[in-house]
């Protein structure tokens, strides 16, 4: 391997994904915390109180992964893609040195009190603290989708004489309307993986005939914040940003979407493998005019297919981009469904009792870090050939005097740190879950 | 526009050796005054509420940088990818050592996270003094301000230098006992009894070694790079910074015995000083080169565009005060000894 392209990306690819395993536990927690604490406050009963100090450790390990994980992302822009910080930085440098001094001094400070210092701070105080600790988390998060909406779909900037980007206007860049979707859909998305976190617990506990009280405070408040959170993600907020992918970027959204060919009333693709070599989907499953509604809402309208793109302009994993998506948007819907049942049973009062129900938010664990890990690949991967979209290839904004040697070591390197890391948080987390909120 | 955005970042950078520098410190000299777990406990616990809050600002300091040098971050990130990979590698170490250390009460558990806790923090002082040496030394750039150093070669410093040679090392162990005195001091400060009279004299030789290396770097970098002499005979008031940092030195030695807190603050100011006079010394350059002095990375022609620098001012200034306020009241709460038993960790 000449080149060291393929292996900068595989490195960001894999560092980025395993990074986002925790921020989207920490936002989605952090709402839920301030939820617990709120109610704490409001009916000063100990319960929320004694769950909340639970959340916070688990959220306290989480976070301290996240930064770790995090700190080599903000690196690897200059290490392995100094050509493309040389060139954006005079835009993007805004949000990510944003998101240093605002949102981490907030976070870092806080989290601290939340940890430690509910003695001293007294309830009013130490919900404060709760609440700056969610602003702040939000906050970060909303910086760095500002960035990555940049590369999506570029506003306010200029190109100076050098032919680097340079900002044009800073209301501009943080109002881009593709980052408030993306932000919107991000952080419903990470509701869901928090509620999911914290009913799955709360039926572990009810399956395993220990801690009720907590069991079924973590089931209920989970069901109840992430059904909310689940239909969001999917109206207004999923639907919005494919739209927005549909108009501004067609290539991503033929491949998202498997369409080969231009269509009027073109049908969505439920099932099927797609045949690059063919151009077709291969044993499709279809719902025809479905496709042309939702993104017009014109059952006649016609799609745009790949077929009618220059292939140089194609996404160049065409299949990872469809199957990601499919997997999210999959995912997403079985997820309404589910806590769709589980409210009604909340409702009725058979939750608790039901064993089929708490089985399934217990498993259910794993399912939206996959869908919110797939959504992700399905905008970067999908993004492709472009890393500034339309402004900047890929392979034009890497590192070129790293070389492959070097990359891969550090790539390397990076694969067993994280496999060290992954079974430390398994352990310490399992521990926590297994001592459980009533020894707190 | 350049040069104050150039000043903005250099106090950042200074603040956040002042900072992390004196935890880095207690870790480097955790292993020699802790004897038992319990004391090495205490040793963690008087960093513990402030430690990954000193490291926001690296992150703070690195987007700033970023945000104000594109270029420089773009050239010097990818130059130095080794050191800095590792460098990752090195801060995640550390962190989860600090953060996992107490998590289970095991006499296996413990003294791992301990041994790497204690390695972790010794080998990034000493990348940090070579980083820091690499920049006053200067890179092999060329014509495209481009450079790339593996992590040595033959260790002198020729045209084909690598990221260690015996100067960048000289700076490097420098750094090792420049924040290894400012962790004792730390130290001394903030706990009690056995571990604080052995912090107190292990600061003792620490100093010497201090001063003899402050003395060696500092022969060696008027002899490798010029613009610090030239930078002093054009503007003398620059002759404050060094004598920073020497009133600094010897006023950690004077306070010693008398007050624990006033000998910590003129470690500060040591460490203040002596950046201070570092990044003096290079201004303009933000990067100097070994080869042609053309090649060089200035702040004139490494600096975004002008608007972003505005309005970037703006809001960093609203930021760092907010910063300042978190900081104040954090280390306000933090004030005074810790306790046995009030201990950091889970």
């Amino acid at each position: 391997m000449l080149s060291a392209l393929p292996i900068d990306r595989f490195q960001f690819a894999f560092t980025v994904t395993f990074h986002y395993i925790f921020p989207q536990i920490t936002m989605g927690l952090a709402l839920l915390i301030l939820i617990l604490k709120t109610q704490a406050l409001r009916t000063g009963e100990e319960i929320y109180n004694r769950s909340a100090r639970f959340w916070i450790r688990i959220f306290g390990i989480t976070f301290a992964l996240g930064v770790v994980t995090g700190i080599p992302m903000e690196f690897q822009f200059g290490t392995n893609w100094a050509q493309f910080s040389r060139e954006a930085g005079g835009v993007i440098g805004q949000t990510l040195a944003m998101e240093g001094v605002f949102a981490f001094f907030l976070e870092s400070s806080f989290l601290g009190l939340l940890l430690f210092g509910e003695k001293r701070l007294g309830p009013r105080a130490h919900w404060g603290a709760a609440l700056a600790l969610f602003l702040g988390s939000w906050l970060s998060g909303y910086f760095i989708i500002a960035t990555n909406a940049w590369m999506q779909h570029p506003v306010a900037y200029l190109i100076g004489p050098n032919g680097r980007f340079g900002l044009a206007s800073f209301v501009g860049l943080l109002g881009n309307p593709w980052a408030w979707w993306e932000f919107a859909h991000n952080m419903t998305g990470a509701v869901v993986t928090g509620s999911f976190v914290m009913a799955s617990v709360g039926a572990f506990y009810l399956l395993s005939n220990r801690e009720h009280e907590f069991g079924r405070l973590f089931v209920r408040t989970g069901v109840i914040v992430g059904l909310i959170a689940a239909v969001l993600m999917v109206f207004p907020t999923g639907d919005s940003e494919s739209k927005m992918v549909a108009t501004n970027q067609p290539a991503t959204f033929a491949a998202m979407e498997g369409l080969f060919h231009s269509q009027k009333g073109a049908p969505i693709a439920i099932l099927g493998q797609p045949d690059m070599v063919k151009r077709r989907l291969d044993n499709p499953l279809t719902i025809p005019r479905v496709l042309s509604f939702l993104t017009y809402r014109r059952w006649g309208a016609e799609v745009k297919g790949l077929s009618s793109i220059p292939e140089n302009l194609w996404p160049d994993q065409v299949p990872l981009v469809y199957y990601c998506y499919h997997i999210m948007v999959g995912l997403g819907t079985i997820f309404v469904a589910v806590l769709v049942i589980c409210g009604f049973l909340l409702w009725r009062g058979r939750l608790f009792h039901s064993r089929a129900a708490l089985w399934a938010l217990m498993l259910a664990l794993p399912f939206p870090f996959i869908a919110n890990t797939a959504g992700w690949i399905t905008a970067e991967a999908g993004r492709q050939p472009w890393l500034i979209y339309s402004l900047m290839r890929t392979n034009q904004g890497f590192s070129s005097q790293v070389s492959s040697g070097n990359a891969l070591f550090t790539f390397v390197g990076f694969m067993g740190l994280y496999a060290l890391l992954s079974l430390l948080f398994v352990f310490l987390t399992w521990r926590e879950i297994g001592r459980g909120p009533g020894m707190v | 526009m350049a040069t104050v955005w150039f000043c903005l970042v250099s106090l950042m950078l200074a603040i956040y050796v002042v900072l992390d520098g004196f935890d880095l410190g207690a870790g480097i000299i955790h292993l020699f005054v802790g004897k038992t777990l319990e004391e090495r406990r205490a040793v963690i616990g008087s960093i513990g509420p402030v430690w990954d809050g000193n490291e926001v600002w690296l992150l703070a300091t690195g987007g700033t940088l970023y945000l104000a040098f594109p270029e420089l971050y773009a050239t010097g990130f990818s130059g130095f990818y080794l050191p800095l990979i590792i460098v990752l590698w090195l801060f995640v170490l550390r962190g989860t050592s600090i953060e996992f250390r107490n998590a289970v009460e095991s006499p296996v558990w413990i003294p791992f996270w301990d041994v790497l806790f204690g390695f972790s923090s010794l080998l990034l002082a000493l990348f940090f003094g070579a980083a820091l040496g690499n920049i006053m030394r200067g890179v092999p750039l060329d014509a495209s301000h481009r450079f790339f150093e593996p992590l040595w070669t033959n260790f002198r410093v020729g045209a084909v230098t690598g990221i260690l040679d015996w100067y960048t090392i000289l700076v490097g162990l420098a750094a090792v006992a420049a924040l290894a005195l400012h962790g004792a001091l730390w130290v001394a400060l903030k706990t009690e009894g056995d571990l604080e009279q052995r912090a107190a004299r292990v600061a003792r030789p620490l100093w010497g070694l201090v001063v003899l290396f402050t003395a060696l770097i500092t022969v060696a970098t008027f002899a490798l790079q010029p613009q610090l002499a030239i930078n002093l005979r054009r503007y003398p008031w620059g002759y404050a910074f060094p004598a920073l940092a020497i009133f600094g030195l010897a006023f950690i030695m004077i306070f010693l015995r008398r007050s624990r807190m006033k000998a910590f603050l003129a470690s500060c100011a040591y460490l203040l000083g002596m950046l201070s006079s570092a990044t003096f010394g290079l201004y303009p350059f933000v990067l100097p080169s070994r080869t042609d002095p053309a090649f060089a990375l200035t702040i004139e022609n490494s600096q975004a565009p002008a608007y972003g620098l505005h309005v970037a001012l703006v809001w960093w200034i609203v930021g760092m005060i907010l910063a300042a306020g978190y900081f104040t009241h954090t280390y306000r709460r933090f004030a005074g000894k810790v306790r046995p038993g009030e201990g950091y960790g889970h």
